[in-house]
Order: C-alpha cells, then structure tokens, then sequence
C-alpha cells in the first residue's frame, strides 16, 4: 500500500512468519484466500505441529496430505498441508532413492527420531525442502500445480536459521545428495519466487522483533516481502480530544453532561461514570500516542504495511474471509 | 463468571522451601516479563534470587540491566532486607562447551569442539537450547549459591519441549542407531560395515547413499567422541527431571485471555500432571479490566446510538462507543477464562491486568509483581 514494490505476481512462495501471539497463522491463512482468489490454487503448509490451519478452518485435525479445505471468494481453492517432519524423510528416501524400505529400517533403529528430534536442523531441512518442492510441482502440462504456496512459518527469532537450515547442512555435506538437495531449497527459498512476510502488532516487543527480523533476513540475502500489522483497532476519538486526555486535560465536566443527556446518569452519579470513563480514554489516548510511535519505527524497515483490523468476534471462519477480502485489494492493488 | 482459586504467590516467593520457579506457556504471553517480575519481588523480600532466562526481548534484558549474553549470573540489584537479585541470559553453545570440557579428556575434547557436527548442533540448530536450558538449571541449583531459581522455557515449537528432552535423548543413546555409529569407528573405518548384520548392511548403504562417506565418517567421530560424554550428560538430564518433580519446584503456566493461549494452557496443566510435575497455578497476563464495568456494553452502545441519532454530545458518544469495545472485550476474556477455570477448578489463578506500554525498568517489573501479588 505504500509503495509500489509488491508485486506479488511473480511470488511463488509466500513464507508468512511473526512473534508468537501476533495472529501468524490466521494472517497466513487469509493471505491463502487472498491469493487463491479469482480461481487459483494455493496451497497452505503448517510445520509447527500444532494443528492451527485445522482449527481456524474449524475442521478435524489434518492428516500429512494435502488436501482441499477452502472455497475462496469468486472461485479458487485452498489446499492445506500439515507437515510431519518423520512421514517426510520416509517420503524423501522413497521419492529420490527408491529405499522405502530402507526407511521403514531406519524408523526402527531410531535414526528417524535422531533426524526429526535430536538433531532437529534436519527436521528443518525436511520441512523446507518438502514446501519447496510443493513450490516447483509441475503438472502433465507443465504447469505449476499450485500458483502459491503460502508457508506458516517458524517465529521471527527463528525463521532465517530456519529458511538457511538447508546452506547449514550443505556445509556439512559438500557433495552428494544432501548438497543437491539443498541447492535445489536454495533455488527457490533465494529467489525473486519467495517473498517473507512479517506479520506484528503495534507493540513493543513484536515491532522490536520485526525490526531485527527483517535486518537478520536481509544479512542473510533472503527476500523480505511486506509487514502486515495485524489487529489494528481504529481510534474512535477525534486527536484533539486524545491529545487533551494524554496532557491530563480531558474535560470529565462535558462528559458527565453527555451521560446525563443519555440517560445513564443521575446528577448524583453521573461525575463519577464520568471519571471512570475518562480513565479509559486517558489509557486509550497513552496506547494510541505508543502506536504511532511503533507506525513510525515499523516504516523504518523499507517494506510495504499493510494494515489488517482486530475482529470484534475474535477470528472465525467469517471474521478470516474478511481479512483476506483486504489482503486481496492489496494484491490487486500491486 | 465462576471463581477462580487466587494463587498466592507471596506464600510461593516466602516459602523457603521453594527452590526453583518454572514459567512455561505459549510465545508472545509475557514469561520472560512473569519471571523477572517475580524474581525483583522474592529479592526485595529477602530471597536470594537468580532469573535464568533463554532469549529475552532486548528491551526487557535492559531493564534488568544486561546487555550482553553472558552464561554467568550478574547481580541486578540488592534491595534493603538482604535479599539479592541476579540474572543472566543462556548462551547455549558456552554450555554445550563447557560440559565438554568439563568431563572428556583434553584431546577428546578437542576433537569434539572442532567437529563440524558439534559446531552445528552446538550453536545452530534448534532444540539444543531446551538441553541446555535444562543443563544450565541442574548446574545453578547444584552450586547452591542462590536459594531460588527462577528460569522461563525457550521459546520452542511444542512449548513443552524442555519436558522432552531428557527422554528423548535417552532413547537416542539407548537406540541402536547410536550403537550402529560407534560400531564402525572403534572397528576402525567403514570396513566394519560389512561385518554387520544384513540389516545393518542395508541401513549403513542408505545412509552413506544419503549423506554421503565424508558425512558419515565426521558424524562417527563425532558420536564415538562425544559417547563417553554422553552417558553423564544423560544421567545430569534426569536428575534435572527428577529435580523438577520434587516439592521444592513450582510450575506456572502463563496465559494471556485469549483462545489460543487458554488452549495451549489447559494442554500444559494437563501435560504436566501427566509428568508428575508440581503445578503452583496459571498467570494470565494482560487481562483488560475496565474502571466503568458498572455500565454494560449493551446499555453503553444504545446510550452511543441515541445521542448520534440525536447529533448530540458526540464526544460522550465516541467515548461510549470506546467503553463498549472495551467492556466487549473484557466479557469474551472473561469468557476464555471461564472454559479454563470449569476444566480445571482446582487450579489457582492469578491476573494481570493490561498496562499501556512495555517494561522499561525495574520499576515496570516491581509494578507487575504488585499487580501478581494482588490479584
């Protein structure tokens, strides 16, 4: 929205990460819709193992296929994927070397819990590498399979380790299979085809994070796509009045009028609502001054905002058609 | 709304007898701001006190006055009644190192420390930090230089993950991968493959196809190397557990009012009940409260509607349309809370309510063990 450098038709992959309590995987979900829209396909990938894709969709907990879950708005479907990180390297070891057996072998031995677990780097590896090849699937066509895969990703502290696991390994494995495979994330992951987006409130702690995010993903030469400020409530008071309130000067006589022409109020108690009421706008004016502030520092890190309401119901399958309604004007928008 | 147990935590913060404060929960609840708030309120009444945290906010780490990580305790204040504040951040990879150091021979451990594999696990790879954390706890509550420990869980995937670990690498080392691994080496080479059993020989071929004969050979050495080490490690990670179970640890989840959290909340309690943990109740941080609950939301959105309908007093309409959003969400908080309290009634709780801005200061932190107190 501000500035013209989202062009997402090229995108590909859409990794979609946040501090934890941001609302990441419902800005994910309805950024599924918003792609999916005007009849394409997109597929949506959970790695965390929590099963939220499920419960936001209000549907039972998914299984490791992909499969569709969604309608989106004029025609389009959303396909979700829950991945396991075991079920994947079986998958792998069968689709590049023809060793399900092998495989099978290496769950019991206990190698398969050492990979997903104990050395969970390879877990990372696993779960890149199944999203990028999600990404690259090409159909009888030869068309894509999916028109965008968008990825609910690890949180903000962690996602450029998580999306550079694969260059780790590869330092490990200089030739062979694994440093194949690693290129082939790479490939994808590095390119003008990914975009990572940050999802934030108009917090402190969460701006902070985003901030060092976008830093640490740049350093580290992956593509940083937008910010999405996710639970923004309006501010339902003229600024002159908030600015009364923040300098203590917020006229309590006036609104004790006000609640006595309401009707909420006698002579005798309307003072005292009065001041109760004052007490929220003084906290309401001193939490909006703080949420300019965090706008300001957020405009700071060079990407385009784009600004998502708080629901008043709280998210349900409603409130996440309307978040990607406003998604999607950003996509036509770019 | 059905009552709720208070949780007392000044009976927690004065009991000598507790020794060790876990704070788990969710990311983004506020733990780290739950532990270095309670650890200023047990030093200001007298306890000696450590907060061991993984990975503050930067912003929160200052407040306490650390700016560096550091894997030693730094003093942080000494309040009058001679108790003592001291915290430090984890740096996972000094505590990998310094085990080590401590319990393989120098050359073992030199070829350990130089190992591609070590270098990865130590510092990068996620996961490491859960062992750590639990190490570096084992390690502060044995020196007994402290008489409470106050640590907050790493922020991982599945937020129990510290629970795990001990017992998930002791089946790691009892496996027979790991046994498959330390084969070979001692036989002296991949040669001793083929001494295998056919299975083995199967398994031995897939991975050298997968990883490649370099790869398997540095992660022998490395598992051959750090075995002896390992078997200590182990035993350390189930005493912590153990440590854990023990009366002198109290559990707090720590929520924030909101669907998601109460979930993973109700799954902690649940889980650690499972384990055997002591449980001493649930946090939930900011709670929106309002000072003008006597007005529903309900009559302050009609009062909103008539005064507009009238073109009158339209600041007292905004500033009602305000207190209905406000009230609104108090109630759906309140609502999540209710589900928490009826699945779980004997379980204490106490809330928080929701300050403007974040914690910049001790004063801030002194502020949200007030507000934990009272509650």
């Amino acid at each position: 929205m501000d500035s013209p450098d989202t062009d997402w038709d090229d995108v590909r992959l859409h990794v979609v990460t946040g501090k934890g309590g941001t609302g990441k995987t419902t800005v994910a979900a309805a950024l599924a819709l918003a792609l999916a829209a005007g009849g394409r396909k997109v597929l949506l990938v959970e790695v965390e193992g929590r099963q939220g894709i499920a419960q936001i969709f209000d549907l039972p907990p998914l299984p490791y296929e992909e499969r569709k879950i969604a309608v989106a708005p004029s025609g389009g479907d959303v396909y979700a994927l829950a991945i396991d990180p075991e079920e994947a390297m079986l998958e792998y070891m069968e689709m590049f070397y023809g060793m399900r057996r092998a495989g099978r072998a290496l769950t019991k031995m206990g190698i398969v819990d050492f990979a997903t677990t104990v050395a969970p780097g390879f877990r990372d590896v696993l779960v890149t590498g199944k999203t990028t090849e999600a990404v690259r699937r090409r159909g009888k066509n030869g068309r894509r399979v999916y028109d965008a895969v968008v990825l609910d990703a690890p949180p903000t502290g962690r996602i450029t380790r998580f999306l550079n696991v694969t260059q780790e390994v590869a330092g490990l494995a200089k030739v062979g299979p694994i440093k194949n495979h690693s290129d082939l994330v790479n490939g994808v992951v590095k390119s003008r085809e990914t975009m990572v987006h940050f999802v934030t409130l108009l917090e402190e702690m969460p701006v902070q994070e985003t901030l060092d995010g976008v830093g640490e993903l740049r350093s580290a030469g992956l593509p940083p796509g937008c910010v999405f400020i996710n639970m923004v409530r309006e501010s339902l008071l003229p600024q002159a009045a908030l600015d009364m309130a923040v300098k203590g000067r917020f006229d309590v006589g006036e609104l004790a009028l006000g609640l006595k022409a309401a009707g909420l109020a006698d002579t005798s108690d309307a003072a005292a609502m009065a001041e109760a009421l004052a007490e929220e706008v003084v906290e309401h004016a001193r939490r909006t001054e703080l949420e300019h502030a965090e706008r300001e520092s957020l405009a700071g890190a060079g990407l385009p905002r784009v600004e998502l309401p708080l629901l008043a119901d709280g998210v349900d399958l409603a409130g996440l058609y309307e978040l990607a309604d406003i998604l999607r004007t950003h996509r036509g928008a770019a | 709304m059905k009552k709720p147990v208070p949780l007392d935590i000044d009976a927690i913060l004065d009991d000598k007898g507790t020794r060790i404060i876990v704070c788990c929960g969710s990311g983004g609840v506020g733990k780290t701001t739950t532990a270095a708030a309670l650890g200023l309120r047990a030093a200001e009444r007298g306890r000696c006190a450590v907060v061991l945290t993984v990975d503050p906010a930067r912003r929160l780490a200052q407040s306490m006055g650390l700016t560096e990580l550091d894997n030693t305790p730094r003093l942080v204040s000494s309040p009058e009644g001679g108790g003592q504040l001291y915290a430090m951040m984890l740096d996972m990879k000094r505590t990998f190192d310094e085990i080590i150091e401590a319990h393989a021979d120098p050359e073992r451990a030199r070829q350990i420390l130089s190992n591609p594999f070590y270098q990865s696990l130590s510092s990068s790879f996620a996961g490491t930090q859960e062992y750590m954390a639990m190490e570096k706890l084992g390690q502060l509550r044995r020196s007994d230089e402290w008489d409470l420990i106050i640590v907050d869980t790493p922020p991982s995937r599945s937020a129990l993950d510290f629970l795990d670990a001990p017992e998930r690498l002791g089946r790691f080392l009892d496996g027979r991968f790991i046994r498959l691994l330390t084969a070979p080496a001692k036989a002296g080479g991949r040669s001793a493959f083929r001494l295998l059993n056919a299975g083995f020989g199967l398994m031995a071929g897939a991975m050298t196809k997968l990883l490649g004969a370099q790869v398997i050979k540095d992660l022998q050495t490395f598992v051959s190397a750090l075995d002896a080490v390992f078997g200590g490690f182990r035993q350390r990670a189930e005493m912590t557990y153990k440590l854990l179970q023990a009366p002198g640890t109290a559990f707090l989840v720590v929520a924030a009012p909101e669907r998601d959290a109460m979930r993973e909340a109700s799954y902690f309690v649940e889980r650690l009940a499972e384990e055997r943990m002591p449980l001493a109740g649930l946090v939930v941080n900011r709670v929106h409260m309002s000072p003008g609950s006597a007005l529903s939301a309900a009559r302050s959105a009609a009062a909103a509607e008539d005064l507009e309908s009238r073109g009158e007093h339209e600041l007292t309409a905004a500033v009602l349309r305000l207190h209905t959003g406000r009230m609104q969400l108090a109630t759906r908080e309140s609502r999540e809370q209710e589900h928490f309290v009826s699945a779980h009634p004997t379980v204490p709780v106490a809330q928080v309510r929701a300050m403007s801005g974040d914690v910049h200061d001790l004063a801030g932190l002194r502020q949200i063990g007030n507000l934990l107190a009272s509650a």
